[in-house]
């Protein structure tokens, strides 16, 4: 027969669980870091929940330089052949991107405030 | 209307050889010298249109091809390195050697817009050449995996090549 749990140690979990909680909601309020990697000529695909204030690293994989450049001019990254390249979104909307260099290779940020 | 005739026909030259080839199909030391030149010549050209052209979206496409194709190409030698494979010239590579000299030569007598029409549309025409012999010939033919993969990359990146070539075009 299984044993019954002391009141004070099912207190302490609630305690925690609801730290827990806490913390989880601060954590979706900071700035976070995405990833957006280049390979085979393709950007992959772009997260969808990001903020203005996060950071994308942006990874190129392929043995080619490229750039994430946005079309409005906010930011243009350039990435040398297995290169990354840190960037802070700095402002919300639909942000078109490409590749300077080939012009096939397109994207789209959508970022909320 | 003369250039177009002429790459018509150094097209026409490539592709006899190239299907003349698939009989037997070409071997990996084959395939490895036509991707070779292939890219070499198209680096070539890309430096040649720097040294005539004055437009700035032309100059940018040939420093792409100049950087593109010599990054392939040094990728291409580090691998017939690895695998102890000596690159042999053969029908198919002179053709192609032979068509860009032609090409070559007549660029060189433009100038101008001239030029850069020319230039672009040869770059069309070539990558389409190239990427159709890719497709159909070299690729199928490729026995060791590494060396069609790195030809599978080089057809997506010249895919993305023409079609740069195709869209510069239309604005020229």
């Amino acid at each position: 027969m299984p044993k019954m749990r002391p009141r004070s140690c099912t207190l302490a979990a609630a305690v925690s669980f609801a730290a827990l909680l806490t913390t989880a909601s601060m954590a979706s309020a900071a700035p976070r870091t995405h990833v957006v990697a280049i390979e085979k000529m393709k950007f992959s695909a772009v997260p969808q929940n990001l903020r203005a204030g996060d950071t994308i690293v942006w990874i190129n994989r392929d043995i080619l330089r490229h750039t994430a450049t946005a079309r409005d001019g906010s930011f243009n990254i350039d990435l040398a052949a297995g290169a990354s390249g840190r960037m802070v979104i700095g402002k919300a909307g639909l942000i078109a991107f490409y590749c300077k260099f080939h012009p096939g290779m397109r994207g789209m940020l959508r970022v909320a405030r | 209307m003369m250039h177009k005739k002429l790459i018509g026909a150094g097209m026409v030259l490539l592709m006899t050889a190239i299907p003349a080839m698939a009989q037997d199909g070409p071997s990996d030391p084959q395939i490895a010298h036509i991707a070779y030149t292939a890219g070499a010549l198209d680096a070539e050209a890309g430096k040649l249109a720097l040294l005539k052209s004055h437009n700035g979206a032309v100059r940018d496409f040939a420093r792409t091809m100049i950087r593109d194709h010599e990054a392939v190409n040094g990728q291409a030698l580090a691998l017939v390195k690895k695998l102890g494979v000596t690159p042999e010239a053969n029908a198919t590579s002179a053709a192609l050697s032979k068509q860009a000299a032609q090409t070559h030569a007549r660029l060189e007598a433009l100038s101008g817009a001239a030029f850069d029409r020319a230039y672009v549309a040869n770059e069309v025409a070539f990558h389409g050449t190239v990427n159709n012999a890719l497709r159909m010939t070299l690729i199928p033919s490729a026995d060791n995996s590494e060396l069609k993969a790195l030809l599978d990359a080089g057809l997506t990146l010249f895919s993305e090549h023409q079609a740069h070539a195709e869209q510069l075009a239309k604005k020229l």
